[in-house]
């Protein structure tokens, strides 16, 4: 367990360093403001659930980020363009089993397959990739959670939630915008985010309170600061049962942007 | 000298390897071996059955293969809930394996899940009970392995974050670790699990009913039920069995808040192994406790036929809840333990004098009281009777005519002012002798109800009549012990 953490955990630095110099480099060059599909996220304060050493609000400056989860119909080109993350190429290590799993072959969505809806069963790397491609990256939990927070009704997300995956997922767009302008932040699918693995629970979720696991931010519901947030609890929960190369029946993403 | 010397080493030589063999080698008596031979699959069975009694006499490699699944299901009537399972029912999959097994559990998770899913097994020795090791995200297998080193009948349950949600969705389950010498034989074995629902909308609210975060909290389920569902274990899904047989049920307790106060109505469990441990502790048991989380086997025979409830003794939980299951029984009556209803009486309460002579006997003419005793002439006297007119009365007849001899509306005809009653001395005192059923209509309005008949003896058949009469603008009409016996006896012809 904590080899494959602290493994979990070195990655992402690696692809972080690599990410920040491909990233500055496209950014400079492109303006987010000119797509109309990304709006520009105020800065301001995120509260991490858990208790920890430094349980202060975390600021989330001001970034851009999609309006709409990504869709199959934009992966698909992605694809198109690099070969290596088709399905029929694609290493292990980078996306299990069951990567793209529902499209037809490695250039075909098939008729079961709506092009508008966001593309699923992709894995953390995938994603990033398709990302970076793209010029962008992938938000940070602490931005994620900033946005989703803006939905005070929090009985509005659980009932997402505490429903069935629907087999055919709706297309993107077909559910709420929040205050932010964003679309289908819930009652659609689960998303990536870049840091997915930094606020782990165990799975023994009811131990995590232990001050002794500075590894994890701690799950247990004494620690928490928000006992009421259960869709919260189920976010953290779900991203610590995921590992970067796992791809899923309804966890998809969106990307992000720095301001400048 | 030397050869006896020897022979007694070389005799107590063998004592002793024979001694230390019985010491070393567990189970020899029985053939038992603690070594762990072979490898089979475990079978699961779905509530309320129970897999097969475990009959070899070896530990062996048991794989376990379960599927946490989310699924929309019936919870009771026209209410529809997503239940997270354990192998897509609530509660989970029943899992049986013996004492010095060594398991290897898959927990698959299914694909279309929304939620990651572990397994924590109260079997388990080690951290979390296999939680830690059993964490899955949708579309995934975990695999752990354990080994079974304390027997007894445990729960299981998911201990995702939020556990309690996990819990109160539906995951969990029971596993029975058979003791390595088994279990006394039954014939037959069922499984059966207590829990709650917290639903936003109240009991019996139709529609999808999503997950109420605030009643759980506040421990304030809609829904409690045995199986899964109101009504799991009734109508034509009872548990059923034939007189005679030896049942054992093995009970569980997912909660994830209330303790169980498990009964059965109409019988008494022989034995109860208390919090599911090996150890019968106690017999001849009524009610017992199951914890949230925690489980009991009880084992009785059924000796006459019927319909025995299940229930949790918090009763308003059974019969506003939904905690209510049944035991069907056919098979032969056996009137000695159980006789059915034998006689259905009329009962006017304990203080009244004429069921005394239920207790004697029936009245006959012969034994009429009162023939022997002169009419009642004296005013004194006549003061009397009509208090004595009163009481019985106010004991016998005021519950259905009230007090103030108005009857009921359309229930109870009136015996105030009734022409029915001052036309005609006779039908009356025959009414009070014999009881009177079917239409009657008094001062215009029809009635249909049953008066009984009664126990009154002549005397005091004349002495309440009289009083009727003399009260609320009534007749005025004197009715006498003769008059009474008259009709008796007229009666009495009839029949014969």
């Amino acid at each position: 367990m904590k080899n494959c953490l602290s493994q979990k955990r070195f990655l992402p630095l690696v692809e972080m360093t690599i990410c920040l110099i491909v990233c500055f480099s496209i950014i400079t060059n492109l303006n987010a403001q000119t797509n109309p599909k990304m709006v520009l996220i105020p800065s301001g304060y995120y509260e991490p659930l858990f208790k920890n050493d430094s349980s202060e609000k975390e600021k989330v400056e001001k970034f851009y980020l999609d309006v709409y989860p990504v869709t199959n119909g934009e992966f698909l080109e992605f694809v198109k363009a690099n070969p290596k993350w088709r399905k029929s190429n694609v290493k292990k290590i980078f996306a299990d089993g069951s990567y793209l799993r529902n499209w037809k072959s490695d250039l075909e969505l098939g008729d079961e397959i709506n092009p508008n809806s966001p593309v699923t069963n992709v894995s953390w790397f995938a994603a990033k990739a398709y990302a970076e491609w793209k010029g962008k990256r992938l938000p940070s939990v602490a931005e994620w959670e900033y946005v989703i927070s803006s939905e005070k009704n929090i009985q509005k997300i659980s009932d997402w939630y505490s429903k069935l995956s629907p087999d055919k997922i709706p297309p993107v767009g077909s559910t709420e915008k929040n205050t932010f302008g964003v679309y289908d932040m819930y009652s659609l699918i689960w998303e990536w985010t870049y840091d997915f693995n930094t606020s782990l629970v165990t799975g023994e979720s009811r131990g995590d309170g232990d001050l002794e696991r500075n590894l994890f931010c701690g799950n247990s519901s004494s620690n928490s600061k928000d006992v009421e947030n259960y869709p919260a609890f189920m976010r953290y929960g779900y991203r610590s049962s995921l590992q970067a190369n796992y791809t899923t029946h309804n966890l998809g993403f969106r990307c992000a942007k720095d301001y400048n | 000298m030397k050869p006896s010397i020897k022979l007694t080493i070389i005799s107590s030589f063998v004592v002793l390897i024979s001694a230390l063999f019985i010491f070393l080698y567990p189970g020899c008596d029985k053939g038992y071996s603690s070594q762990v031979q072979g490898v089979e699959r475990a079978k699961l069975t779905s509530a309320p059955y129970v897999p097969q009694p475990i009959t070899r006499n070896h530990p062996t490699k048991v794989i376990v293969d379960l599927e946490t699944k989310e699924v929309v299901k019936r919870l009771a009537d026209g209410v529809e809930y997503v239940f997270w399972t354990f192998g897509g029912d609530v509660p989970g999959k029943f899992i049986r394996v013996k004492e010095g097994d060594e398991v290897e559990f898959n927990l698959h998770n299914h694909p279309t899940s929304k939620m990651p899913h572990n397994i924590d097994l109260h079997a388990v020795t080690g951290p979390g009970g296999g939680a830690v090791s059993s964490f899955t995200a949708p579309g995934h297998t975990s695999t752990f392995s354990f080994k079974t080193l304390n027997p007894g009948l445990y729960v299981y349950h998911c201990a995702s974050a939020p556990v309690g949600l996990h819990i109160a969705n539906g995951m969990y389950g029971l596993i029975l670790v058979e003791p390595k010498e088994g279990l006394p034989p039954v014939d037959r074995e069922f499984y059966v699990m207590q829990s709650e629902f917290y639903t936003e909308g109240t009991y019996g609210e139709t529609g999808l009913q999503p997950f109420s975060q605030n009643n759980a909290v506040d421990e304030n389920p809609s829904y409690v039920v045995f199986n899964g569902s109101v009504g799991a274990i009734t109508g034509d899904k009872s548990l059923t069995a034939k007189t005679g047989e030896k049942i054992r049920l093995n009970l569980g307790n997912g909660g994830p808040n209330l303790i169980s106060s498990f009964h059965i109505i109409g019988e008494v469990f022989d034995k109860v192994y208390g919090e599911g441990g090996t150890l019968v502790n106690q017999k001849n048991v009524q009610t017992t406790l199951i914890p949230a989380g925690g489980s009991a086997i009880v084992e009785f025979t059924v000796d006459v036929p019927g319909t025995f409830i299940l229930v949790d003794h918090s009763i308003f939980r059974a019969f506003n809840k939904g905690a209510l299951g049944m035991l069907k029984v056919s098979g032969k009556d056996d009137s000695v333990i159980y006789s059915g209803k034998q006689k259905d009486d009329i009962y006017f309460g304990s203080n009244e004098e004429p069921n005394q002579d239920l207790f004697a006997g029936p009245i006959t003419v012969e034994q009429t009281p009162g023939s022997n005793q002169t009419a009642v002439n004296t005013e004194e006297k006549e003061m009397d009777l009509s208090a004595f007119g009163k009481s019985i009365y106010t004991t016998t007849c005021a519950a259905c005519h009230q007090a103030n001899g108005e009857g009921l509306p359309n229930v109870f005809p009136p015996l105030a002012k009734s022409d029915f009653l001052n036309k005609n001395k006779e039908a009356a005192i025959n009414n009070v002798i014999n009881g009177r059923q079917g239409e009657i209509t008094v001062n215009g309005k029809k009635y249909n109800s049953i008066m009984p008949p009664s126990n009154l003896n002549d005397k005091q058949i004349a002495a309440v009549l009289t009083y009727v009469y003399n009260q609320w603008g009534n007749s005025g009409k004197k009715v006498t012990e003769e008059e009474v016996q008259k009709v008796r006896k007229k009666k009495n012809l009839g029949v014969k």
